[in-house]
């Protein structure tokens, strides 16, 4: 009870998380005309981001219950 | 090339796989070895949400907006991450309460309402049609490029075409058939289509795959990867700003708003709500979704810019063809028919996965919240007819999922030409999201009422048809345009899109931000205006309390009038039959028996049989439906407000209980422990009293048998020598000494341990008393010739302490140093000196020292330091230093031991000065 108390509370700290990483103003500093390796830096950005946070949610709530 | 029959093969053919693993699937559950007991198919089913919008739309939105498609799949990922706390409260109310759509949901919720169920319905259907046109749009245009193949002509436009000739129509007319086929074959009281998932599932691996080939195809095929389609498309000016985003305020707020659109719409639309609550097969299930769902929209996204940008420097930026159709039109105009096939094919079912879905849980809706209490009402389902309804239910779902498709077929004739897939797919979005007050409050605040929701909803719904659905007919030419530009009335003010004269916005974020203003508004005001009656209040402590309860409602009932005979039973069972079927209701009706021990017979319509019942029903009808019927066999006393409000009072005083046996427990374990340890401390004591008592003896036994001996000898011997006559006598005397000695201390320390030893208290000259111990002790220390120095910090303090009590233990220090130094260069210091709130005095000597581990062992009683280094024989009576430790710490102060600078013992002790008193 208390470990499924603390994976949701992380949950709701990634949903967090992720409202601000894809939101002005953190993807106002990505909104420029460089790219990285080829690709344009807010592409990249929200990529980066989007798949980082997939995996954390992913380790977050399939940790084993110990 | 690609002749329309083989198209129309493919199609049928890709039809009768999905139809198989359905019937396999539903097969498998029949055997109970169900095929999507299995988190892996549940998230692949949750991917129903990408639709032919995400297939084709999304790479159409690019090529306009560049990142602008991606909000609508980052708002999901941001869902999943809330999943596991929304999501899970949901399925476990659903469960609970055996609701079977998102109408259902709100019905219950608000105390069963039938008024609510059918404004639910009806806003769901109608800001759902337009989503379910553009997949007919994307479905026909699809069909029609690629029959066109090899040359790449855009379709007509569909008013243009003849009814009859117009292949949207007839794909409206397949999807129907197909979704009769698949989802009303018959009944279920869970409403649950095992079938259906397992296609669903199969549907979205096809659909993903289909994209990522495309992806693949022109980003390496066409192309030399992503990095030099982005080099190419920097190089053409209208494509540059596809990189970057606007970066104004109505920009990033646009983003923000499509984001929490999707994030709604993700939990909200009627298909996603079947899909992830409804058919939903275990709760554990969602800990897979909630990663592998966000991951599949990200794999799917990950080739649409390229696409898109790959199809804008091909075609060139207004080439004639629709960025739209990129998906197919790509691989077309580079001669890969088979690639074209997959996307087409692709396309297809990302379009049947979502009218399957959407309009078999549309017309669940249709059917329960809207037919059966119009028909309840008109009073056309005599109660006391006995005849089988389930195939009415299943009749009046059928035509629904027509009647939906049709009115999606029109949608698509009348208004869908004016916009882009994406742009009609918001416009549902936008719909579905005035029930989110409505349901997640419902969840989370126990004061929301009936009245509140209805107010929400209609007036959300209300300013959603004004400033978004009616435009979009306007812009058609179906509604004169002037009330776009001079608004309603010719009111500036009402302009549709301007509302209030706010502009700045996009109409997405235009119409969210009014309608939700007004749909919040109303829900908060309308709710707060009057107390929850007994059965709103009733539902809102289901739902609310969902995850702490484990209350299967039926001790909400109220008591059953007229006593519960076993022929309401009969008729209980009798209405369940007439919509279930009736050998499907006994069954659960003999399940239900058994599992309270009873057979049916034995039956009573209690509470519970009839919450079960009524809940049976609840599948079928719906539960606001349900409960009308119930109430028409069994006579329930309504509960009033107060005993209501005592369940709640009930309920929450069973979770303070249960909190304060937590709390007793606890204390009862730290108590155990507690006695535990005093026990173990008394068995300690008790062993230790053993030793004592056993040392002791053994310590008088010694004297007392040298005693009797050197007696003996004397009595029974009278020619003994005077000269030995007189030593043994002196060792009797010695002897006798010794035991009165040991007698004493023993005592004296009987007395300190169990205080009640006599102490004087006075001030004394601590130097003093030093100086008249090692007075009374130097002749000792000549005989042996020990040298004795004293190093006095003159002038000591005086301390309050008992004067003999502290000779006492002077002179045990000082007799004791003597035993062990070594004779004649033996030496032994005395220190003192004082601090600010203390006096302290060392004894030191030169002789063997004691170990470290031994140090506090010779404070124990009878031990004597470096017993087994030297003879049996024992210098002390090893009561000495225990007892100069009590009388120390009597004082207030401490007594130890160190290491002497020249390696001896160094004892020392410190008394306290009285406050103050420096």
């Amino acid at each position: 009870m208390y470990r499924s108390r603390l994976t949701a509370q992380r949950l709701a700290a990634l949903f967090l998380l992720g409202c601000v990483l894809f939101n002005y103003p953190v993807l106002a500093l990505f909104n420029r005309a460089a790219s990285v390796l080829g690709v344009p830096v807010l592409y990249a950005w929200i990529f980066a981001a989007w798949l980082t946070l997939i995996v954390v949610m992913a380790l977050v709530i399939e940790k084993r219950r110990d | 090339m690609l002749a329309g029959w083989v198209l129309v093969l493919a199609s049928f053919a890709y039809l009768g796989i999905l139809f198989a693993i359905a019937w396999v699937a539903d097969r498998r559950a029949d055997e109970g070895r169900s095929l999507i007991a299995n988190p892996t198919v549940y998230a692949l089913s949750l991917a129903v949400y990408c639709t032919t919008w995400t297939f084709y739309g999304s790479v159409g939105r690019a090529a306009a907006t560049g990142i602008g498609f991606l909000p609508i799949y980052l708002g999901p990922t941001l869902m999943m991450a809330l999943g596991w706390f929304v999501i899970h409260k949901i399925i476990r109310v659903v469960k609970a309460n055996r609701i079977t759509s998102i109408a259902d949901f709100v019905a219950s919720r608000y105390g069963k309402s039938q008024l609510l169920g059918g404004l639910v319905t009806v806003i769901a259907v109608v800001g759902v049609i337009p989503y379910i046109a553009l997949q007919l749009k994307a479905v026909s245009n699809s069909f029609t490029i690629l029959a066109a193949a090899p040359a790449i002509v855009m379709p007509a436009r569909a008013a243009a075409v003849p009814l009859l000739q117009d292949s949207a129509l007839y794909v409206a007319i397949i999807m129907a058939a197909f979704t009769i086929l698949f989802g009303t074959r018959h009944l279920d009281a869970t409403e649950r289509h095992e079938g259906m998932v397992a296609a669903i599932a199969f549907e979205s691996v096809v659909k993903l795959c289909a994209f990522l080939a495309v992806g693949l195809f022109v980003t390496y095929g066409l192309y030399d990867g992503v990095g030099d389609i982005f080099a190419r498309a920097r190089e053409l000016p209208n494509l540059e700003r596809l990189l970057t985003t606007a970066d104004t305020a109505a920009g990033y707020g646009s983003w923000a708003a499509l984001t929490f659109l999707s994030l709604l719409s993700v939990l909200l639309l009627p298909r996603q709500f079947q899909i992830a609550v409804v058919e939903n097969v275990n709760e554990a299930h969602l800990r897979r979704a909630v990663w592998l769902f966000p991951l599949y929209l990200f794999l799917i996204n990950l080739f649409v810019l390229p696409i898109a940008l790959g199809g804008l420097l091909h075609f060139g930026v207004g080439g004639g063809v629709d960025a739209d159709t990129f998906v197919l039109t790509l691989p077309m105009a580079n001669q890969s028919e088979g690639l074209a096939l997959l996307a087409y094919i692709g396309g297809l079912s990302a379009a049947t996965g979502m009218v399957i879905v959407e309009t078999i849980a549309l017309s669940t809706m249709v059917c329960n919240d809207l037919v059966m209490p119009l028909l309840l009402r008109w009073g056309w389902l005599r109660l006391k007819a006995r005849s089988d309804l389930s195939g009415l239910l299943l009749e009046i779902r059928r035509w629904a999922i027509v009647a939906i498709l049709m009115l999606g077929y029109l949608y698509f004739r009348l208004a869908g030409e004016a916009y882009a897939l994406v742009s009609i797919g918001l416009i549902s979005f936008a719909a579905v999201a005035q029930f989110a007050p409505a349901v997640i409050g419902g969840l989370y605040w126990k004061g929301a009422t009936r009245a509140g929701a209805l107010a929400a909803l209609l007036a959300g719904f209300t300013v959603w048809t004004y400033t978004l659905l009616l435009p979009s007919f306007a812009k058609s030419g179906w509604l004169p345009a002037d009330f776009m530009k001079a608004g309603l009335f010719g009111i500036e003010l009402l302009r549709p899109q301007q509302l209030f004269g706010l502009t700045g916005l996009d109409e997405i974020s235009h119409c969210l931000l009014w309608s939700l203003l007004a749909n919040i508004g109303a829900y908060i005001g309308f709710s707060l205006a009057r107390a929850p009656d007994a059965r709103e209040a009733r539902q809102a402590g289901l739902f609310v309390d969902a995850l702490r309860v484990e209350d299967a409602g039926s001790s909400w009932r109220g008591r059953i009038a007229a006593g519960g005979t076993a022929e309401q039973v009969m008729e209980l069972l009798a209405l369940a039959g007439r919509f279930l079927g009736p050998d499907k209701a006994r069954a659960a009706f003999e399940r239900h028996a058994r599992t309270r021990g009873a057979s049916l017979a034995e039956l009573r319509a209690d509470a519970d049989l009839v919450h079960f019942a009524e809940s049976q029903l609840a599948g079928a009808i719906g539960s606001a439906s349900a409960r009308v019927m119930v109430a028409s066999v069994v006579e329930e006393e309504p509960l009033g407000l107060d005993e209501v409000m005592n369940i709640l009072d009930e309920a929450s005083q069973v979770r303070a209980y249960s909190v304060e046996l937590e709390q007793k427990s606890q204390e009862l374990t730290r108590a155990t422990a507690e006695l535990r340890a005093a026990n173990e401390q008394l068995l300690e004591l008790d062993r230790m009293k053993d030793d004592f008592i056993s040392t002791v003896t053994h310590e008088l036994r010694t004297p007392l048998t040298s005693i009797r001996a050197f007696s003996e000898m004397l009595h029974q011997d009278p020619d003994i020598g005077a000269e030995d006559r007189m030593r043994f006598l002196g060792i009797i005397v010695g002897e006798t000494e010794r035991l009165s000695r040991l007698i004493n201390q023993i005592l004296d320390l009987a007395k300190l341990e169990s205080g009640r030893a006599d102490w004087t208290s006075a001030e004394v000259d601590l130097g003093q008393v030093i100086h008249e111990a090692c007075e009374s002790l130097s002749q000792l220390y000549r005989e042996k010739g020990v040298a004795l120095t004293l190093e006095i910090a003159e002038p000591l303090p005086t301390v309050q302490v008992d004067r003999d009590r502290l000779m006492q233990v002077m002179i045990n220090l000082l007799s004791n140093a003597v035993k062990f130094v070594p004779a004649d260069s033996g030496r032994v210091k005395v220190g003192a000196g004082a601090t600010a709130i203390d006096v302290r005095v060392s004894v030191a000597d030169n002789g063997p020292g004691i170990r470290p581990g031994d140090r506090e062992v010779i404070f124990e009683k009878f031990r004597q330091g470096g017993q087994d280094v030297l003879t049996d024989k024992p210098q002390g009576t090893g009561l000495g230093l225990p007892i100069s430790r009590q009388i120390i710490e009597y004082f207030g102060g401490s007594l130890w031991l160190e290491e002497a600078e020249e390696g001896g013992a160094n004892f020392v002790f410190t008394l306290p000065l009285p406050p103050g008193d420096n």
